[in-house]
C-alpha cells in the first residue's frame, strides 16, 4: 500500500463526511495529506464544513483509529483503491460523486467493466428468485460480470446464478468489507471474494446502518452498464438504484410480473415509465451493446441456448406427467392440483412426493408447489 | 314401629339413625353412612367426619329445609357423623341424607325400608332438592353393593337410570321423599330406553361437509382418525383450523357402551352433564384456552378434579395457539399422553383419571401469522420465523405423528364444494381401518397404529427394498429429520390400512412423507 493511502483512509472514514464533501476538501487543499497537515489551522467556515465535522477532523482519537484500520486492512487482505489510481473501476469513476476510496476484497479486473447489475426485493417470490438466478447465470456465461448488493432475496439469487456459471460477480456492501451482513450470507460472501470481488466505500468496521444503503446503491449502478430490476414492491430500495441508473445514464431494465402480485408493483411501474421490458437475456445484451462478447466454455456451453432447465424426460409415470403439466412458476396449492387433475388427494400426495424426489417440483410453505 | 309425620310425639326415646349415602373418590362412588344422634343438652348442630366447607354449611340448609317443609326442627343437641370418618367428604350431596337422618332420629319419618335406600341431593332453603355431581358413579357403585335403591335429584336421574340393576327414584322436594318412604305416595322408578339414547344422542350437530374444500387437511384428519395419530395443524388465522378440528370426533368410530359409561362418569363428576342426557354417546371435544393453568389442564387442584385432558378422554383435545401455552402446562401433559392416565397424588390418596385422548394442536406459521398465505404478505424476519415454531417443545412434538398445513380462506372461493363428503361416509372408511388394526394387534397391549413402540414397528411395518430406497431418498432430498422416521412408518401403516393393503407400498410411504411439514427444510 502506498504511504499516503493513510490520509485517504483517514478522510474517507470520517462519519458524516460523504464522497462529495471529500472531493471538495481535496480540491480546496490539494490532497488528503494536505488536509491532514493544515486543517487544524483554519476555521471551520473557511473549510466549508460543519463545526462538528471539523471537531472530528482535528480529533486525535480519530487519527489513532486510522492505524487500526490500516492494520485490519493488512490482516484481512483488504485492498484500498483511491479514485485517482489506475485500478479504480472505469465505469464508476465517471459518475457524479464517485466514492473517493474503495475498499475491496478479492480482485477487480479490467473486464469487469462489462458489468450488469441485478437488483430487487428482499422478500421476493419464487418466480423472482428463479428469474434473477437464470438471468445472472446466462449473462455470466457470456462473460458479463454481475453486480449486486448481496442482500437477501434477489441480490443473493443473482450472485448465486453468476457463481453457478463460473462467472464473475461483484458485491457492493452498505457496511465495512470485514462485516458479513446479513449473517447467513457468510458462505456466499467467501465464494464471491474468491472468484470475484466484494467492495464498499465504507471503512472497515462500519456497521450496516440504514442510511448507508441508498448511498451504496449508486455504486451498484455506477459499476454497471445497465441495471435489471427483477422484482420490486411499491417502496423497494431497488427502485432507488434504478433512479441512480437514470441519473448516471445507465440503461434500466425490468422484469414484468403478475399484476396482482404486490412484489411486482414497482417493476411493472418502471416498465410503464419507460424501463426496458426483459423477457430473455438477449433483451439486455442487445440494448447494452455487448453482442460481440463470445460465450465462454465449460459449464455454460450446453445451456447457452436452452434457457431454463425444463424437466428431463426421465422415467415418470402417467400420473406424474399429468400433474407435472399443471405446475408452473406460479405457486399452486395442493387442493387445486387435486381438483384440476381429478386424482384423489391421497394419490396427489404420493405423486408430488415422487416428483419432488426426482427434482422436478419444489414445495413451498403452505403446501404450494412450483417447478423446481 | 310407625310414626306419624308432623306430629311431635312426646316421651318417645330419641335414637341414632343411620341413613345411607354415597361419596366420590376419583371417578368411583363409595358408601357413606350418615349417622345422626339427637340427645338432650344445649341445642347445637355438629357435623363430624372430615366434611369440607360445603358439608359444614349443610346444617344451615338442612335446618331451613326442614322447617320450611312443614316438619318440626328438633331444638336439641344434634350430632351428625359421616362415616367412614377418616375420609374427606366434599360437596353438598349429603344435605338430603342429613335432613332425613335428623327427621328419622327425631321420630318424624317411618324407617322400615330406609336401610335399603341410598340418598343424595343438595337441599335449598325451602326443601327443594338440587342437582349433584357424579350420579352415574354412585349408581354404578350401588349396583355392586347390597343397596339397590337410589333417591336423587330429578336432574341427575337420567344418567343414574342407565344402570339397570339399580332402582332410581327422582325427587324434586324433600316431602316427596318422605311421602314415598311413608308409603303414602310412592315414586315410580325412572326407566330409560337404551336403544333410543344410543341412536339419538349419537348424531353430532356438525359435519365434515360443513367445510368447503380443504381436501388435503380432511385427508390428513381421516388418516389421523384411522390410526389414532395426534395431529399438528399449521395455518394462518381464519384458515379454518378450529372448524376442522371440531369435526374430527364426527369421523371417529362410535363409543361402545363401556366407553360411554367412562366418558359420562368423568363429565358427571365434573358437573358437566348436559340437561336431560342419560349418557354421553358422542366423543368429547375439549378446546381449552391457552391461559389455562397446569392443574386445570391435566387435573388436580386442592379438591382433585379431572382436567381438560381427562374430559377429552376417548375424544379430542384441541390446543389452539400452541406456542402461547405455558411451557410448564405442556410439560405436565407429556407423561399422561404417553400412559393414558393422569396420576394425582394427595396426602391421603392417589387418584387416577383416564385420559386416552387424541391430541390436535394448532399454530400460526409465524408470529404475524401469514407465512405462505396467498392473500397477505408475511412481515416477519427470517430469524423470527425460525424462532416461532422452533421453540415448541421437542418432546411434545415427538408425540405428534401428522403435521399438516392449512391453507387460508382465499381458496375456498375457488372450490365449487358441492361434492364434499359427509362425516358418515368418511367414518365408514375409518371404522374399517380401525377394525384391521384391532385384528392385527389382538393379544398385544395396543389397539391402534399410533401406539406402536419402536420394537413393534419392526414387526408390523416391514418394508421391501423399493420402499426402503424411497424412504432413504426422501430423507436426503427433503431434509427430513431423524425423528420423523418412525412416525412416517406408523402413518404409512395407517394409510395402507385405509387402502386395504396388507403391505406398505411405495405410494403409502410417499403420502406419509407429506405429513412432515415442520421437519423439512424449505430451500430458499
Amino acid at each position: 500500500m502506498k504511504e499516503n493511502i493513510k490520509y485517504w483512509i483517514w478522510l474517507s472514514s470520517l462519519p458524516g463526511l460523504g464522497a462529495r464533501k471529500f472531493a471538495e476538501l481535496k480540491a480546496r487543499f490539494g490532497s488528503p495529506e494536505e488536509v491532514w497537515k493544515v486543517v487544524h489551522s483554519y476555521a471551520p467556515e473557511l473549510c466549508g464544513i460543519h463545526p462538528e465535522l471539523y471537531e472530528a477532523l482535528i480529533s486525535d482519537r480519530h487519527k489513532q483509529k486510522v492505524d487500526i484500520y490500516m492494520n485490519k486492512a493488512k490482516r484481512l487482505n483488504i485492498g484500498v483503491i483511491t479514485v485517482e489510481e489506475e485500478g479504480y473501476p472505469d465505469n464508476l469513476s465517471k459518475i457524479f460523486d464517485p466514492p473517493q476510496v474503495l475498499y475491496t476484497r478479492g480482485n477487480i479486473i479490467k473486464e469487469d467493466k462489462n458489468a450488469v447489475a441485478i437488483v430487487g426485493s428482499r422478500r421476493a417470490s419464487h418466480y423472482g428468485l428463479k428469474m434473477a438466478e437464470s438471468l445472472a447465470y446466462e449473462l455470466a456465461c457470456r462473460g458479463i460480470a454481475i453486480v449486486s448488493g448481496m442482500a437477501r432475496g434477489i441480490d443473493a439469487a443473482a450472485h448465486r446464478g453468476a457463481l453457478k456459471a463460473g462467472g464473475r460477480t461483484i458485491a457492493v456492501l452498505g457496511c465495512g468489507v470485514d462485516i458479513v451482513y446479513p449473517r447467513e450470507h457468510r458462505e456466499l460472501m467467501m465464494q464471491i471474494i474468491s472468484t470475484g470481488a466484494v467492495v464498499s466505500e465504507f471503512a472497515p468496521e462500519a456497521p450496516p446502518l440504514q442510511l448507508n444503503f441508498p448511498a451504496r446503491n449508486r455504486i451498484i449502478s455506477g459499476l454497471s452498464l445497465g441495471v435489471i430490476v427483477v422484482e420490486a414492491a411499491e417502496k423497494s430500495g431497488s427502485l432507488i438504484t434504478a433512479d441512480f441508473a437514470l441519473e448516471q445514464g445507465r440503461e434500466v431494465f425490468a422484469v414484468p410480473g403478475n399484476i396482482n402480485n404486490h412484489n411486482s408493483i414497482g417493476t411493472n411501474k418502471l416498465i410503464k415509465q419507460g424501463a426496458c421490458l426483459v423477457t430473455c437475456v438477449e433483451d439486455v445484451i442487445e440494448e447494452i451493446g455487448l453482442q460481440y462478447l463470445i460465450p465462454g466454455e465449460g459449464k455454460c456451453s450446453e445451456n447457452i441456448h436452452s434457457g431454463f432447465n425444463f424437466s428431463k424426460e426421465a422415467d415418470i409415470s402417467d400420473e406424474e406427467r399429468k400433474v407435472l403439466k399443471l405446475i408452473t412458476f406460479e405457486p399452486l396449492h395442493i387442493d387445486r392440483i387435486s381438483k384440476i387433475s381429478g386424482l384423489s388427494i391421497g394419490s396427489i400426495n404420493f405423486v408430488l412426493t415422487m416428483l419432488e424426489l426426482k427434482g422436478l417440483v419444489r414445495q413451498l410453505p403452505g403446501r404450494m408447489f412450483v417447478t423446481a | 314401629m310407625v310414626y306419624i309425620v308432623n306430629k311431635v310425639v312426646l316421651g318417645v326415646a330419641f335414637m341414632i339413625s343411620k341413613i345411607l349415602s354415597c361419596g366420590l373418590s376419583g371417578l368411583d362412588g363409595y358408601m357413606v353412612t350418615v349417622e345422626t344422634d339427637i340427645s338432650p343438652g344445649i341445642p347445637s348442630f355438629d357435623i363430624v367426619g372430615l366434611g369440607g366447607t360445603a358439608v359444614k354449611e349443610s346444617k344451615e340448609r338442612v335446618r331451613s329445609a326442614i322447617r320450611n317443609s312443614g316438619f318440626e326442627y328438633p331444638v336439641r343437641r344434634i350430632t351428625i357423623n359421616l362415616a367412614p370418618a377418616s375420609i374427606r367428604k366434599e360437596g353438598s350431596a349429603y344435605d338430603l341424607p342429613i335432613a332425613l337422618g335428623v327427621l328419622v332420629a327425631a321420630g318424624q319419618v317411618a324407617i322400615d325400608e330406609i336401610q335399603n335406600y341410598a340418598f343424595v341431593g343438595e337441599l335449598s332453603l325451602n326443601g327443594d332438592i338440587k342437582p349433584i355431581k357424579g350420579a352415574l358413579s354412585m349408581a354404578l357403585f350401588l349396583n355392586n353393593s347390597h343397596v339397590k335403591n337410589l333417591v336423587l335429584p330429578v336432574e341427575n336421574a337420567p344418567e343414574a337410570a342407565v344402570v339397570q340393576g339399580v332402582n332410581v327414584y327422582a325427587a324434586s322436594h324433600i316431602s316427596e321423599v318422605i311421602g314415598h318412604l311413608n308409603g303414602l305416595n310412592a315414586i315410580e322408578p325412572v326407566t330409560i330406553d337404551m336403544d333410543t339414547i344410543f341412536n339419538i344422542s349419537r348424531t353430532y350437530d356438525v359435519d365434515f361437509k360443513d367445510v368447503k374444500g380443504q381436501l388435503n387437511v380432511k385427508r390428513a384428519l381421516e388418516v389421523a382418525a384411522a390410526g389414532g395419530h395426534n395431529c399438528f395443524m399449521v395455518g394462518s388465522p381464519g384458515s379454518g383450523k378450529t372448524m376442522l378440528a371440531k369435526r374430527l370426533p364426527t369421523i371417529l368410530p362410535g363409543l361402545s357402551f363401556e366407553e360411554s359409561l367412562q366418558v359420562t362418569k368423568i363429565h358427571s363428576i365434573s358437573g358437566l352433564m348436559p340437561p336431560n342426557t342419560p349418557l354421553i354417546t358422542a366423543r368429547p371435544f375439549r378446546a381449552p384456552h391457552h391461559t389455562i393453568s397446569n392443574s386445570s389442564l391435566a387435573g388436580g387442584g386442592s379438591m382433585p378434579r379431572p382436567g381438560e385432558l381427562s374430559l377429552a378422554h376417548l375424544g379430542v383435545l384441541f390446543l389452539d395457539e400452541l406456542p402461547e401455552f405455558d411451557t410448564n402446562a405442556l410439560e405436565v401433559l407429556r407423561q399422561p399422553l404417553e400412559e393414558g392416565y393422569v396420576n394425582i397424588s394427595r396426602v391421603n390418596a392417589c387418584l387416577s383419571y383416564p385420559c386416552a385422548a387424541m391430541l390436535i394442536c394448532a399454530a400460526n406459521p409465524c408470529k404475524c401469522g401469514y407465512l405462505g398465505d396467498s392473500s397477505r404478505q408475511c412481515t416477519c424476519t427470517p430469524y423470527s420465523v425460525q424462532q416461532y415454531l422452533g421453540r415448541l417443545s421437542g418432546p411434545l412434538l415427538d408425540r405428534i405423528d401428522i403435521q399438516v398445513e392449512v391453507a387460508s380462506v382465499g381458496f375456498k372461493e375457488l372450490e365449487s364444494g358441492s361434492d364434499d363428503e359427509s362425516s358418515p361416509v368418511i367414518r365408514e372408511r375409518v371404522v374399517k381401518a380401525r377394525k384391521k388394526q384391532l385384528e392385527r394387534y389382538k393379544g398385544s397391549s395396543i389397539f391402534t397404529n399410533s401406539q406402536l413402540t419402536h420394537s413393534q414397528l419392526h414387526k408390523y411395518c416391514t418394508l421391501d427394498i423399493k420402499e426402503r430406497e424411497l424412504l432413504a431418498n426422501a430423507f436426503e432430498r427433503l431434509g427430513l429429520s431423524a425423528r420423523a422416521h418412525n412416525k412416517i412408518l406408523k402413518v404409512a401403516r395407517t394409510i395402507a390400512d385405509l387402502d386395504e393393503s396388507e403391505k406398505i407400498a411405495v405410494k403409502h410411504l410417499a403420502e406419509a412423507v407429506q405429513y412432515r411439514s415442520l421437519d423439512r427444510k424449505y430451500a430458499v
